[in-house]
C-alpha cells in the first residue's frame, strides 16, 4: 500500500481494474450483477448470436419487478408481451444456472431493495445491473451504478465491463435535519442545487453528520438518487451501522469469512488530506421537506416555497416554460394546496419499510382523502411481510389504504398502474419526467411523510403539521 | 462486428433544440417488453411524435418532413435518466448515425458508442451555430469525420474538434465492439477473478 491519501472511491476502483488502456477505458470487474426482465432478454440473445456462455453464473442474481403486476401475482400475467419477458428470464437463468427470484418467490421484490435485504451487496464490491437506480447499493460503501444491455452481455460474458474512470465528487452535509425532513429531502434538494447534470462524469462520495447519523434505509435512499443529478453512482463510507444492517442477513458472509471481511470492511473510508475533483458542501438546517414542480427531479423546491421564475433558473427558458405548461403550473404559484389525485409510495427509493413506518406516522388515526387513489407498494415481500408484522398493514386498513404487492409499479408504469392523463400524483419514487408514470401523468416528487400528508389532506399539505 | 462501422458522415441534420432530453421522452417504459432488438424505431420519441389516438403531432419535428438526416442535434444534457440501452436503440433504428449536443449524459452517451452511434459533444456555442444554419436552411448539412474528429458545418465553414478517446474511436472506425476485446482476454480475466 502506498501513503498516498486515497479517497474510498480510489480504493474500491483501483483494486478490480484488470487492464488499463491506454487512451481507453479501464477493464473492470464486476463482483455482483443484477439482472431483470426488461434489460437481460437482449443481452442473452447477443449471447446466443455469439456463441459464448456465462462465465460466472453465481455472481449473477436475478429478480422480476420492472414489469410485473402488483395484484393478484398467483394468476397468470394477463399482458402477453409481460409475460413473454418473464418467461424468457426463467429460461435464460436456468439455461445457464443463474438464481433466479421470479415471481411468487419469497426473495422476490425489486432488484435494489432484494440484493441488500439478503446480504449480497457488501462493502468494497463492484455492482452493476441494467438499472440506473443501481447507485443505491453505494449506501454500503460499494462502486454501484446502471449499465446499458450490451454492458450485461459483457458482464455475463466476461464478469467485466470497459468504463473510463469517473471524476471524483464529495458531497458533505452537515449539522442537523429539521423535523419532518427526510433522506429523500436531503437528495432532492442536493439535486436542485446541483440541477440533473450537475454530477455528470463524476463518482459522488456523501460525507457529514447527516450521512453518519442516518440510517441504512435513507442511505439507499440518497444513494439511489445520485443518478438524478448525473452522477454515475454515489457512495457512503461503510461504519458500525452498515456492519449491523448486513450480519445475520441470509448471503452474507459467516463466521470467521465474516471477520475477515469486516477486517477489510473497515480500511473502506476515505483517507485524509485525499484530494477529489470537486468539494460541496451543505448545511443540514437549510433543507425543508422538499417537493418538485417540473419535469426533471432537479426542479424541486422547499414545499413552503413558490415556483420559481424562468428567469431566475438556470438552463432555457423555453424548456422550462415547456416544463411548467406539461405540468398545469404557472411560475410563482405556491405548491401548498394544489389538488392531488394519486399517491404512491413504493419504488427502489422509497420502498423499504423505513419508508413505510414514515407513511403510517402520519396516516395513523386519519382517513385517506375520498378522491384520493392511493397505492402502497412495498419494494420486496420481506418488506410486505415487515408491514404485516409490526402493525403497519393494520393503521393503513384502518385509514382506507390498500397494500399491494411488490414491485416497481408505477414508478415507470410498465404495467397497469398508470397515472391518467393530466392527473396529479405525488409520488416517493424518482423521477418526475414526462409521461414517467403513464401517458400525459404529472408527477410530484417527494417523501413518504409529504405523501402521507397528501393521501389524507387530498392536497400538497406540509407534513411538519401532522408531526 | 455488432453495427456498421462509422467513418465521415455528411447529412443534413434534425434539430431538436430542447436541453434535457430524457431517456422516458426518447422511448418510453410501455415500449421496452420486446425481448429482441426490433422496430424500436417506430416509438422513437413516441409521446411527442404521436397524441394519445396514436396520430402523428404535426408540431414535432420528427413528423415534419422538410428536416431529414442521419444526425440528431439535441439541446444541452442529452440523455438523462434511464439506463435503457431501448433509448440508443431507438435512435439507431429511426436511421440517426449522430447526435449531436452540447452535454451528454454517462450512460447514454456509453449505450450510443456500443450500439455504433457517435456521440459528438460541442461547444454551446457551436451547438447555437447548428440550429441558426438549420434555421436558415434546413437542407443544411453537416459533416461528423471520426478520424480526424471534426464537425464541420458545411455551408459556413465553422468547425470544431470534438473528443473521443483512442479506443473507442477505434472500435467505431472498424466496427468492433468491447465484446470482442473482452473475450481476447478471458484467461486474464479469470486469472485475476482467482487471485480476488
Amino acid at each position: 500500500m502506498s501513503n498516498t491519501p486515497n479517497t474510498l472511491f480510489d480504493k474500491v476502483w483501483d483494486s478490480h481494474v484488470v487492464r488499463k488502456i491506454e487512451d481507453g477505458p479501464d477493464v473492470f470487474f464486476i463482483d455482483r450483477h443484477f439482472i431483470h426482465e426488461v434489460t437481460s432478454p437482449v443481452a442473452f440473445l447477443g449471447l446466443e448470436t455469439r456463441g459464448i456462455g456465462v462465465l460466472f453464473p453465481e455472481k449473477t442474481f436475478a429478480t422480476a419487478d420492472h414489469n410485473t403486476p402488483t395484484i393478484n401475482q398467483h394468476l397468470p400475467v394477463e399482458d402477453p408481451l409481460s409475460a413473454n419477458q418473464l418467461l424468457q428470464l426463467e429460461k435464460n437463468t436456468a439455461k445457464y444456472g443463474i438464481s433466479h427470484w421470479g415471481l411468487g418467490n419469497p426473495k422476490n421484490g425489486i432488484v435494489h431493495v432484494v440484493g441488500p435485504e439478503n446480504g449480497i451487496t457488501l462493502p468494497g464490491m463492484t455492482i452493476v445491473c441494467g438499472d440506473s437506480h443501481t447507485s443505491t447499493h453505494g449506501a454500503f460503501g460499494a462502486i454501484a451504478f446502471g449499465i446499458g444491455t450490451s454492458e450485461v452481455e459483457m458482464v455475463l460474458s466476461s464478469q467485466c465491463i470497459m468504463q473510463p474512470k469517473p471524476k471524483k465528487m464529495i458531497i458533505n452535509v452537515n449539522g442537523t435535519l429539521g423535523k419532518g425532513v427526510t433522506p429523500k429531502d436531503v437528495a432532492l434538494y442536493i439535486i436542485s442545487k446541483l440541477s440533473t447534470s450537475g454530477a455528470t462524469g463524476y463518482f459522488v462520495e456523501y460525507a457529514g453528520d447527516v450521512f453518519r447519523n442516518m440510517s441504512m434505509e435513507g442511505r439507499m435512499t440518497v444513494c439511489n438518487l445520485s443518478i438524478e443529478m448525473g452522477a454515475r453512482g454515489g457512495m457512503i463510507a461503510p461504519d458500525q451501522t452498515t456492519f449491523d444492517y448486513i450480519e445475520g442477513r441470509e448471503l452474507a458472509p459467516k463466521g470467521a469469512d465474516w471477520d475477515k471481511q469486516l477486517a477489510y470492511w473497515k480500511t473502506l473510508k476515505t483517507d485524509e488530506g485525499a484530494v477529489f475533483d470537486q468539494v460541496i458542501n451543505f448545511n443540514a438546517a437549510d433543507i425543508e421537506p422538499m417537493i418538485t414542480y417540473g419535469t426533471n427531479p432537479g426542479m424541486g423546491m422547499g414545499i413552503s416555497k413558490h415556483i420559481p421564475k424562468a428567469t431566475d433558473v438556470e438552463g432555457g427558458v423555453a424548456t422550462y416554460e415547456k416544463s411548467l405548461d406539461y405540468m398545469g403550473f404557472a411560475e410563482d404559484d405556491a405548491m401548498i394546496g394544489k389538488k392531488v389525485d394519486y399517491v404512491f409510495i413504493g419504488s427502489c427509493t422509497n420502498g423499504r419499510i423505513e419508508d413505510f413506518r414514515a407513511f403510517a406516522s402520519i396516516v395513523k388515526g386519519r382517513k385517506k382523502a375520498d378522491h384520493v387513489t392511493a397505492w402502497v407498494v412495498p419494494g420486496s415481500h420481506i418488506v410486505e411481510k415487515q408491514i404485516k408484522d409490526e402493525g403497519i398493514f393494520d393503521i393503513l386498513t384502518e385509514a382506507g389504504f390498500e397494500l399491494r404487492q411488490p414491485g416497481c409499479s408505477a414508478c415507470l408504469a410498465m404495467n397497469d398502474d398508470k397515472i391518467p392523463a393530466g392527473k396529479y400524483a405525488v409520488s416517493t419514487s424518482n423521477r418526475n419526467f414526462e409521461g414517467r408514470q403513464g401517458p400525459g401523468s404529472r408527477t410530484l416528487l417527494a417523501s413518504p411523510l409529504v405523501a402521507a400528508a397528501a393521501a389524507v389532506t387530498g392536497v400538497v399539505t406540509d407534513p411538519r403539521e401532522f408531526l | 462486428m455488432a453495427y456498421d462501422s462509422f467513418s465521415v458522415l455528411r447529412s443534413s441534420a434534425v434539430p431538436l433544440p430542447i436541453e434535457n432530453v430524457d431517456t422516458d421522452q426518447i422511448i418510453p417504459a410501455r415500449f421496452l417488453k420486446a425481448t429482441e432488438r426490433k422496430g424500436f424505431g417506430d416509438n422513437l420519441f413516441r409521446d411527442w411524435r404521436y397524441d394519445k389516438n396514436d396520430q402523428p403531432k404535426a408540431d414535432f419535428v420528427l413528423n415534419n418532413p422538410t428536416y431529414q438526416g442521419k444526425i440528431l442535434v439535441g439541446g444541452k444534457n442529452f440523455g438523462s435518466g434511464s439506463s435503457r440501452e431501448h433509448a440508443a436503440w431507438a435512435i439507431y433504428d429511426y436511421g440517426f448515425r449522430c447526435v449531436v449536443s452540447s452535454f451528454f449524459a454517462d450512460i447514454f452517451r456509453g449505450n450510443a458508442i456500443n450500439v455504433g452511434i457517435l456521440p459528438v459533444q460541442v461547444s454551446p456555442e457551436f451547438l447555437h451555430q447548428i440550429f441558426e444554419a438549420i434555421e436558415k436552411d434546413p437542407k443544411a448539412e453537416l459533416e461528423v469525420n471520426l478520424q480526424e474528429q471534426r464537425i464541420s458545418i458545411v455551408s459556413t465553414g465553422a468547425s470544431e474538434s470534438f473528443d473521443i478517446n483512442g479506443y473507442k474511436k477505434h472500435n467505431l472506425l472498424n466496427g468492433f465492439d468491447d465484446i470482442d476485446y473482452l473475450q481476447a482476454m478471458k484467461d486474464e480475466i479469470v486469472s485475476f477473478a482467482s487471485n480476488r
